[in-house]
């Protein structure tokens, strides 16, 4: 039976320590002495005081209340919950990885540097692009990097009065989100029944804003995990439009080696690290979202980039027409290094089976799911798809959430619910390639035993779950009424 | 192939593909057009054993300067502090490393209450009332803020002073345009904000005031004056700070900031080259709703057990879209959970102590550097953990003879401040003992 | 089922004319499709609203929806018990739920509208 852990705060004590520091080895100046009195803490900061035994008890009660790929099945559409290499935790942990400043001289950092510029090479090949910035920390902020390009992009071509950016309707909110937030208005495009870009009423939206197109954002395999047949088409008229290709590479896992965006026609695109490449989630991070462009725009990525000559590796900084900076120093380094040390372990036969697998394990959990749950493409998926919980919803009034809830109990993680917004009661799945068939088979059994519990007994699924410390959390009290942070007189459980 | 990552075997695919009906995987990739199909293969290197990654990436390493084979004095952003065992046991538990984003709540409370935890500290840490669970790192939550500010108070204008982190007024820069947000830097005196030029920018259309302290060049600003002066004004006052220095120097909360930003690799995450590190954003319980990034909140089960979710959630991307209030999704969450483990460890004790430790060896350092020939202390003021040189000779000279003794000096200003040309800030954390500081300084004794 | 005096949008807002005010606020339909409420963005005493233009916002915990204003005018009052309890519009959408009074500018939009027996058959044809 699991225990619910106390805060942290509630386990502290006055006088308990968790640290040990060396005594102070300079004279023992009066903290008066070396700063004014009206720039002191008024108070000690009332953080906790526990021990070394407390914390370490602490968090690891916490992670035994929490679901991981180590643990289970985590097939979130999407998030490409992949194995985490270990061999890379380790690694990364090395000194000369780890305990580097970003501002020591280059010629003591040449090995960062040079893999830095490695892995840029190699995301160039994957995704047939030219260059490649390691800045941007996360996906959505390679998007906001892309879209800032390509502004500069048109700006210098003085076509700076292009201020749309067409997005498809199954398309993630980060990309309006980016979009909005780098300064464009947004156009929606409708899919059509087949799943893909509806052509016809692409080409309305390029008639409509005439002249004012700056790019179209894309996922390609789209968010229901079906590759877009006339991605020639969409990039054609796109670009006649005197508009930009950008590809948002969330998917990305479905094609390696089999199809590159560069070749579809994409001129920007962004990698998260996070996903295809095998770096943990983290609980929501740290992530890492490349971005890779055609040679045309190269001018324009984020300062500094790394460039190698000669066998030596330096930080470019001599690039007028960047967009500027995007974050701190170069980019997320330590989430860079697992990436790379997961691409030179796949090698380029090992990366193409990632992806093959990939794309087998979600047809074939398609298939074994299809005859119970509403499918609403006819297709053969790529890395993921796309189901509806609308036959159970007209069966028993029963939901998505209550499958997703109750999934819970069968100890693997729920897909992805409710999204894309364009399938009601939607399950977006992705098994991806490190599941064993077994893995895939147990999941299968649990969502084909939850089919039937709809038709026999509903309530199992609305009240679930029932395994878990807590039951379904009241989330309109947690938006009502925020608690955010633990206060001395709110410690009490429940109220 | 075979593949210790790859489970799927030939005995696998066959029944897959003949439950599926298919002869082979080709049919599910029959939607590419052939003119899209990569040809060949990647042109990538063959893939490695773990033996030989291993071998690989020790050697990439080697090449590579560290804190185990070079004392350093560099800071300006990214820190060399002590980092507690347990940070590392605690962030390499896989139930939390391997975990997603906890949308689904029940069965990722670790995650959820870790991330409340998380919050609960930076409140008390920055003397703010809500905290979010992370931004990217102390650059990007400028203009977060910024964008947060303007906004609220519906102005377009932000100040920025001259003392805070060049790349984070860069990279303010570099957002601003597409918010229609107007950038002014209010210049320094004496190595500070010049407060008299910074009151009289202020107008009715500022949305926001941003000063640091510690600033770049280490000293401490007069931030009670700063919240007087933005005190009845609907003017945000935002306190870019280093949560460090908060052991022993004033919250942003007890002078009135309204919101309180900052680089928090310094709890508990290692330097990285970089990255990845750690923003933190807290501010005043009016702004709750309009902070970027994601919040963990208490709530209760239907047997009135206390539980934690993502909340709030209605601000963010994945529902607000076009309307969001930033576009962010994955954050820092690892590295905030490493500062939540830092913080727990060291606690109310051990982050004054350890405050307390920075401030008097950088002082010490001071004064044995100063006290040298052709090495002069820039500004008077007050400093924290860093502090500016003026040299006789040209730092990267001096930084290079440095180098034949593992010495990673100071920063050489120049390089952000053309006006700064002969100027090194030097920067002393608790890592840093008596013993290191005098030998740097008999090496640059030996210089002049 | 529905107060009979109303007029409805096909958004599922409600306006009630009395005299030379006029109420509005979301329907039962629109409270029961967004779930529960957790906050309502209202506007201010003195703005503009336009018919047919969001007046103003409400969040539930999964989704955010604008809310069109029926008719156009000048509001006069806005419900401030929604600030602290904005459950009202789940509990009581057509009472104690009401969202804002304006004072209408052209009371011929009315007929833009529809009447309470239009809009009961028009709710039959919506999904959920």
């Amino acid at each position: 039976m699991m225990r619910s852990e106390p805060i942290i705060y509630e386990l502290s004590a006055p006088g308990r320590r968790g640290y040990s520091l060396p005594k102070c080895d300079v004279p023992e100046q009066d903290v008066k002495d070396l700063l004014p009195e009206a720039m002191l803490r008024e108070r000690a900061p009332a953080l906790p005081e526990v021990s070394e035994v407390d914390v370490v008890r602490h968090f690891t009660r916490l992670s035994q209340l929490n679901h991981g790929v180590d643990i289970d099945f985590y097939p979130l559409g999407s998030c490409t919950m992949k194995y985490n290499p270990k061999i890379n935790e380790e690694v990364v942990r090395l000194p000369g990885l780890a305990n580097i400043h970003p501002y020591q001289p280059e010629e003591l950092s040449q090995g960062a540097l040079q893999m830095m510029y490695e892995l840029d090479q190699y995301l160039c090949e994957i995704g047939g692009v030219d260059k490649v910035s390691l800045q941007p920390a996360a996906g959505a902020h390679g998007e906001l990097t892309g879209l800032y390009v390509i502004k500069a992009y048109h700006e210098d071509k003085g076509e700076g009065h292009r201020k749309m950016v067409i997005i498809p309707d199954s398309a993630h909110g980060t990309n309006p989100a980016s979009a909005i937030m780098a300064g464009y208005k947004t156009v929606e495009v409708k899919s059509n029944e087949a799943g893909d870009v509806d052509i016809e009423a692409l080409k309305a939206v390029l008639e409509k804003y005439d002249g004012e197109i700056a790019a179209l954002m894309l996922t390609n395999p789209s968010t229901l995990g079906l590759f877009e047949q006339g991605i020639e088409e969409v990039a054609s008229l796109v670009h006649k439009a005197g508009g930009l290709l950008y590809y948002d590479g969330a998917n990305a896992n479905a094609i390696m080696g089999i199809s590159r965006p560069g070749d579809m026609g994409f001129d920007v695109v962004h990698f998260n690290l996070h996903k295809t490449f095998a770096t943990p989630h983290g609980g929501g991070g740290p992530g890492s979202g490349p971005v890779g462009v055609k040679e045309r725009l190269a001018p324009f990525l984020p300062v500094p980039v790394v460039e190698g000559k000669d066998g030596r590796f330096y930080l470019d900084y001599d690039r007028p027409k960047s967009v500027g900076r995007m974050k701190g120093y170069y980019g997320n380094f330590g989430v860079a290094v697992k990436a790379y040390a997961y691409i030179r372990t796949m090698g380029p036969d090992g990366l193409r089976q990632v992806s093959e697998d990939a794309v087998l394990n979600a047809n074939y959990l398609m298939y074994r799911l299809k005859d119970h749950f509403e499918r609403p493409y006819d297709r053969f998926c790529k890395h993921e798809f796309v189901l509806s919980g609308n036959i159970q919803k007209r069966e028993a009034d029963v939901r998505t959430l209550d499958i997703a809830k109750r999934l819970i109990d069968y100890g693997v993680h729920p897909p992805t619910v409710y999204f894309p917004l364009i399938v009601d009661e939607c399950l977006m799945i992705e098994p991806t390639e490190t599941e064993g068939k077994e893995s895939i088979d147990n999941f299968a059994e649990a969502m084909l035993k939850i089919a039937d519990e709809v038709k026999r007994d509903p309530e199992k699924l609305t009240s679930a779950p029932h395994t878990t410390v807590v039951g379904r959390l009241d989330e309109t009290r947690a938006a009502r009424q925020p608690d955010l942070r633990w206060t001395p007189a709110a410690g009490a459980e429940g109220e | 192939m075979k593949h210790p990552y790859l489970p799927i075997t030939d005995e696998n695919r066959k029944e897959m593909l003949e439950f599926i009906g298919v002869d082979s995987i080709d049919a599910f990739f029959a939607d590419i057009p052939q003119s899209l199909r990569f040809k060949g293969n990647l042109n990538l290197p063959e893939g490695m054993s773990q033996l030989e990654l291993t071998r690989h990436m020790t050697e990439i390493s080697s090449k590579n300067a560290t804190t185990s084979d070079f004392i350093y004095f560099l800071g300006a952003g990214t820190y060399d502090h002590y980092i507690p065992a347990t940070v590392d046991h605690v962030i390499s538990r896989s139930e939390l490393y391997t975990a997603y984003t906890p949308y689904q709540a029940e069965m990722s409370q670790g995650v959820l209450q870790s991330i409340y935890e998380y919050q609960s500290l930076i409140c008390d840490l920055t003397g703010m009332e809500v905290s979010n669970a992370s931004l990217y790192d102390g650059a990007t939550a400028v203009p977060e803020a910024a964008i947060m500010a303007c906004r609220s108070t519906r102005k377009g204008k932000v100040l920025i002073s001259g003392g805070v982190h060049p790349e984070y007024i860069e990279t303010l820069n570099t957002y601003a345009p597409g918010q229609d947000i107007e950038v002014i830097t209010i210049p320094l005196k004496d190595g500070v904000t010049d407060l008299e030029r910074l009151a009289s920018e202020v107008d009715d259309d500022t949305a926001a005031v941003f000063v640091q302290s510690p600033n770049f060049f280490g000293l401490v600003e007069d931030m009670n004056s700063v919240g007087d002066m933005l005190g009845d004004k609907k003017t945000l006052f935002v306190a870019v700070v280093d949560p460090i220095s908060l052991g022993v120097l004033k919250a942003p909360g007890e002078y009135n900031a309204d919101v309180a930003i900052g680089e928090g690799q310094a709890l508990g995450n290692p330097m990285y080259f970089g990255g990845p590190h750690l923003g933190f954003f807290a501010t005043k319980e009016k702004y709750q709703r309009q902070i970027a990034g994601r919040v963990a909140g208490a709530t209760v089960d239907g047997q009135g057990n206390r539980g934690f979710v993502l909340t709030l959630q209605t601000r963010e991307q994945h529902i607000r879209r076009e309307r969001a209030t930033s576009n962010i999704c994955s954050n820092e969450a690892l590295n905030a959970l490493a500062a939540a483990t830092y913080l727990s460890t060291m606690g109310k004790e051990g982050i004054q102590e350890v405050a307390e430790l920075n401030l008097r060896k950088a002082h010490y350092a001071q004064k044995a550097i100063t006290r040298l020939d052709g090495f002069d202390a820039a500004f008077s003021g007050p400093f924290f953990k860093e502090f500016v040189v003026k040299t006789k000779l040209a730092p990267s000279e001096i930084n290079k003879a440095l180098l034949e003794h593992r010495i990673i000096g100071g920063l050489d200003l120049g390089r952000f401040y053309p006006e700064m040309q002969n100027h090194m800030l030097f920067c002393v954390t608790e890592k840093r003992t008596k013993q290191d500081i005098d030998y740097l300084a008999g090496r640059l004794e030996g210089l002049v | 089922m529905w107060p009979k005096n109303f007029k409805f949008t096909e958004d599922h807002e409600w306006v009630k004319v009395d005299g030379d005010e006029a109420q509005i606020g979301l329907s039962n339909h629109a409270q029961d499709a967004l779930g529960d409420i957790v906050f309502v963005e209202l506007p201010e005493v003195g703005d503009e609203v336009v018919q047919g233009e969001p007046f103003g916002v409400v969040e539930s915990v999964k989704a955010v929806s604008d809310c069109y204003a029926p008719l156009s005018g000048t509001v006069v009052k806005i419900n401030e018990a929604l600030i602290d309890n904005p459950g009202l519009i789940n509990e009581s959408p057509h009472e104690n739920g009401w969202m804002i009074v304006i004072e209408p500018s052209d009371l011929g939009e009315l007929n833009d509208l529809m009447d309470t027996a239009e809009y009961e058959e028009y709710e039959k044809t919506v999904e959920h």
